[in-house]
């Protein structure tokens, strides 16, 4: 990729790209507005230290994620991102709660079957604490905003490959 | 009397104004809450976004800049993402677990209608069987 052309940050701020600039090899001039929505959100120099900040091998997952959520801060100036976080929290407390009223049953029909059954082994993982995990503090209260969940929250587009 | 300074005042080491846009979302009381925004966005960023936004809705929206910005200072990688991500997991879990839960149960309630059918079947022919001079309803004659 060797070339004079200034990458987007570097077209943006309106200075010379550097061989070593950090925001070239994650900015290509190809894409102006990835740079400016990032720049708008965060700011060029923020970014800047956070991605020093870390190894090399973690910048791109960096930019990505600073990327997505700046872009969901630009749908949603007042929740952004954490509209989709409360979206999801519910949508696992519904699921748990539908998946035990399902092995209610289940033990139900298994008793009218045999009086006495083992009970359903359940996933040691599956137990309500992870709700407890990473929810929302209390200052969050609010319904869950939809302006960033349709557009975003599609498995397969939070940046593909980073999610495992 | 000066009123104290608000707590991006104290670290932007300036004046707080009666009119500061900081004052309503960062009080003095908690200095970590806006040394945690400033370093991940920015002083002027939080205040420009803060500015474009109506006053009623400016507290739910500093409030989030706060939550996104610890979560990116503790996950300096992903962020709040990172959270996203995980619950995106959780959520396609407990999708197939409930799935197979629900497969479980109607392979029970058809096992158990079929049982049900059998013994009402089984019931009907013993009637009919021996022709002994009393119906064999009784549980009794079962086990002879």
């Amino acid at each position: 990729m060797g070339g004079n052309s200034p990458c987007a940050s570097c077209k943006l701020l309106r200075r010379r790209c550097a061989k070593d600039c950090v925001f070239a090899p994650y900015f290509p001039s190809d894409d102006p507005h990835k740079f400016a929505i990032v720049h708008k959100v965060f700011g060029a120099s923020n970014v800047s230290k956070m991605l020093q900040e870390l190894s090399v091998h973690q910048r791109a997952d960096a930019v990505s994620s600073l990327v997505y959520e700046a872009n969901a801060r630009m749908r949603d100036p007042v929740y952004g991102c954490v509209g989709a976080i409360s979206y999801l929290q519910n949508q696992v407390s519904q699921l748990q709660m539908q998946l035990a009223v399902a092995q209610a049953e289940i033990l139900c029909i298994q008793m009218q079957n045999e009086p006495v059954m083992p009970t359903p082994q359940m996933d040691p993982e599956d137990d309500k604490s992870f709700l407890l995990q990473n929810n929302l503090p209390q200052y969050l209260n609010f319904a869950s905003s939809s302006n960033v969940i349709h557009d975003s929250l599609k498995r397969e587009s939070i940046f593909g490959d980073i999610v495992s | 009397m000066n009123s104290e300074r608000c707590a991006a005042c104290k670290y932007l080491r300036r004046r707080c104004p009666s009119d500061c846009i900081f004052a309503p979302y960062f009080p003095s009381n908690n200095p970590q809450r806006f040394a945690c925004v400033h370093k991940i966005y920015g002083a002027s960023n939080v205040g420009k976004m803060l500015q474009q936004l109506p006053t009623h809705k400016r507290v739910q929206a500093a409030n989030s800049l706060y939550y996104e910005a610890q979560c990116r200072i503790q996950d300096p990688v992903y962020g709040c993402v990172g959270i996203i991500s995980l619950l995106l997991q959780q959520i396609h879990k407990a999708e197939n677990q409930l799935a197979k839960t629900q497969a479980e149960i109607a392979v029970l309630s058809n096992s158990h209608t079929q049982d049900s059918q059998f013994q009402q079947n089984f019931l009907l022919q013993q009637g009919n069987v021996g022709q002994s001079s009393r119906p064999s309803t009784q549980p009794s004659s079962w086990f002879k």
